[in-house]
């Protein structure tokens, strides 16, 4: 793969996962002790990234919130596929009543637009860190459902898959060994470029409060943190909201470089 | 022409139906007792609970309930906040205009830079976009702050009313969803330079510019067109996010803090209204666009 995009992604990547894994041994101090008499320092020699109302070091708190997002996104995009797949599979494959019956419930997820889904679950189950990725992964459902159900009607009607049927192959042997495999490039793609959007949903809805709570090093808890301090500490906010980007630019990245890669399609 | 209005309309009628429903059983998928949870800051002695459940029907049987809920929905009546004791319809009203404004000049912030990024990129890279689609857009938003707001003092960092407190937010919001136009430009703009009219145009020996304008652009811009309603959501959403940066009134902090307050209420009638004024956005712009492109009705 000489894709450049995708390349420069998967560094990206491969050097955040190394310092979200190494954060408790890489980070300068611990990300949630306090130390109120060097407060807001400015990024130098004391604090690599300054420190924060509290005096927490801002450069810990931006390793350990690498852990979290990163972890977030794959359990909440674990749940969307995890869900969303077998819908869409079941959904495709069977068609007849149980797909319109399946599809209408998706059109009714669908109503609720970008955030709101998620803002309604975490309304429903209460804030929390654990039930903004149940959140998050839930109203990602039905595009997985969707993407899934789409690979799979085409996928049906191919020659091959009608073969597999005249020599009496049944169903479930369809559907895991000529089917599946076609839903899998596409489910790679979105599921790639997924992380990205479940990481800033779930920044998103700590921001609002709604997620992580104080003290927890959490990047977009950091930011709505930091909010109050723009002026004297810019340092507080810039850094997390740094650390979202690149995580989610590196993952878009990756998922573009995929794309042009399983779907040449769209290649000029 | 009539069929296909038609159509479209009754197509709406099961999703309103499921929308209804999903916001209705919001209050019964909570766990614990809802009417406890609401008044824990409150007193709550025993008389004062069944009080409040007669008082919200909730001694009734559910299909009835629900019955009630989407009777009083239709009058316009969403239920009565908990924490402000006013009807919600109402706070919905005060805020309505605020959101919808946001959402209207973000639109047009994100078409003017959105449609010539997307052209560019198309022609050369998309670097530009990607980073567009990566940021936060609270993250943005506070740096729209920290530059034009706290060091060049152009424009205020909060509040709402008058136009100086739209622009930093639309433009964040804006930026944010250009960002997606611009792919889609791209995407589509891609699509349309591989057909044969392309080549042919370019093969009578007009300039590339020239079919990029006169007979790409055209026809690249029809699949931009139906994006507006669900990009219209999208900024809708994106509200939520900003007008808590910007501390901006609007349907989007009333649902946030209705979260936070556990007014319940509050949250199910501004959800409804909002995921409901999504859907009828949508049939205006299907209905929109059959009426731009004759292939839709027809087919």
């Amino acid at each position: 793969m000489r894709h450049r995009g995708a390349v420069a992604g998967l560094v990206i990547l491969g050097v955040l996962a190394l310092l979200a894994i190494g954060a408790p041994w890489l980070s300068p101090s611990d990300p949630i002790k306090t130390a109120p008499r060097t407060a807001l320092q400015a990024p130098g020699s004391g604090y690599l990234l300054g420190s924060d109302q509290f005096g927490r070091d801002v450069a810990s708190r931006v390793l350990h919130g690498a852990r979290i997002s990163l972890v977030v996104g794959l359990i909440s995009v674990s749940i969307a596929v995890g869900i969303g797949a077998p819908i869409g599979l079941v959904s495709g494959f069977y068609g007849g009543r149980l797909d319109a019956v399946l599809m209408r419930m998706i059109d009714v997820l669908l109503a609720f637009p970008g955030i709101l889904l998620a803002l309604a679950i975490v309304s429903v189950l209460t804030p929390g860190l654990g039930n903004v990725m149940i959140a998050v992964g839930l109203a990602a459902v039905p595009t997985y459902a969707r993407l899934v159900r789409a690979s799979v009607l085409s996928a049906r009607e191919q020659v091959y898959v009608e073969a597999a049927r005249a020599i009496g192959g049944r169903d479930r042997t369809i559907l895991t060994r000529y089917i599946l495999p076609n839903v899998v490039a596409p489910l790679i793609v979105t599921g790639t470029l997924g992380l990205g959007t479940a990481i800033l949903s779930a920044a998103a809805l700590s921001f609002l409060g709604l997620g992580s709570q104080p003290p927890t090093a959490e990047w977009g808890r950091m930011l709505a943190e930091g909010r109050d301090y723009l002026r004297e500490a810019w340092w507080i906010s810039t850094f997390p909201g740094l650390g979202i980007m690149l995580t989610v630019l590196a993952m878009n990245l990756l998922g573009d470089g995929l794309r042009d890669v399983l779907d040449p399609r769209l290649k000029v | 022409m009539l069929t296909y209005l038609a159509r479209r309309v009754l197509a709406v009628v099961p999703v309103l139906f499921g929308v209804t429903l999903a916001v209705f059983s919001m209050l019964f998928l909570v766990p614990g007792d809802p009417i406890k949870m609401m008044l824990a800051e409150f007193v709550t002695s025993p008389d004062q609970i069944a009080q409040m459940r007669a008082q919200l029907h909730l001694d009734e049987p559910l299909p009835q309930q629900y019955g009630r809920f989407v009777a009083n929905a239709l009058r316009g009546d969403l239920g009565t906040s908990i924490r402000s004791r006013r009807p919600v319809a109402t706070e919905i009203a005060e805020n309505v205009a605020s959101t919808a404004q946001l959402a209207l000049a973000s639109m047009a912030v994100a078409i003017a830079i959105g449609v010539p990024l997307g052209l560019l990129a198309a022609l050369g890279s998309m670097v530009v976009a990607l980073l567009g689609v990566s940021m936060p857009s609270f993250w943005l938003g506070l740096l729209m702050i920290f530059v034009f707001s706290l060091h060049l003092a152009w424009f205020p960092a909060t509040g709402g009313g008058d136009l100086l407190h739209l622009v930093l937010p639309s433009l964040t919001l804006g930026t944010i969803a250009s960002a997606i136009i611009a792919r889609l430009t791209r995407s589509s703009m891609l699509e349309v330079l591989g057909q044969d009219y392309v080549r042919t145009a370019r093969a009578k020996g007009l300039a590339w510019w020239g079919v990029v304008v006169r007979h790409a652009l055209k026809n690249a811009l029809i699949p931009i067109i139906t994006i507006f309603g669900l990009q219209f959501g999208n900024l809708l959403a994106g509200a939520v996010i900003v007008e808590t940066v910007f501390s901006r009134p609007g349907l989007g902090r009333l649902i946030v803090g209705g979260i936070l307050a556990k007014d319940f209420p509050l949250v199910q009638g501004t959800v409804l209204f909002v995921a409901a004024s999504y859907v009828m956005i949508n049939v205006l712009v299907d209905v929109a666009y059959a009426f731009v492109d004759p292939r839709i009705r027809v087919g």
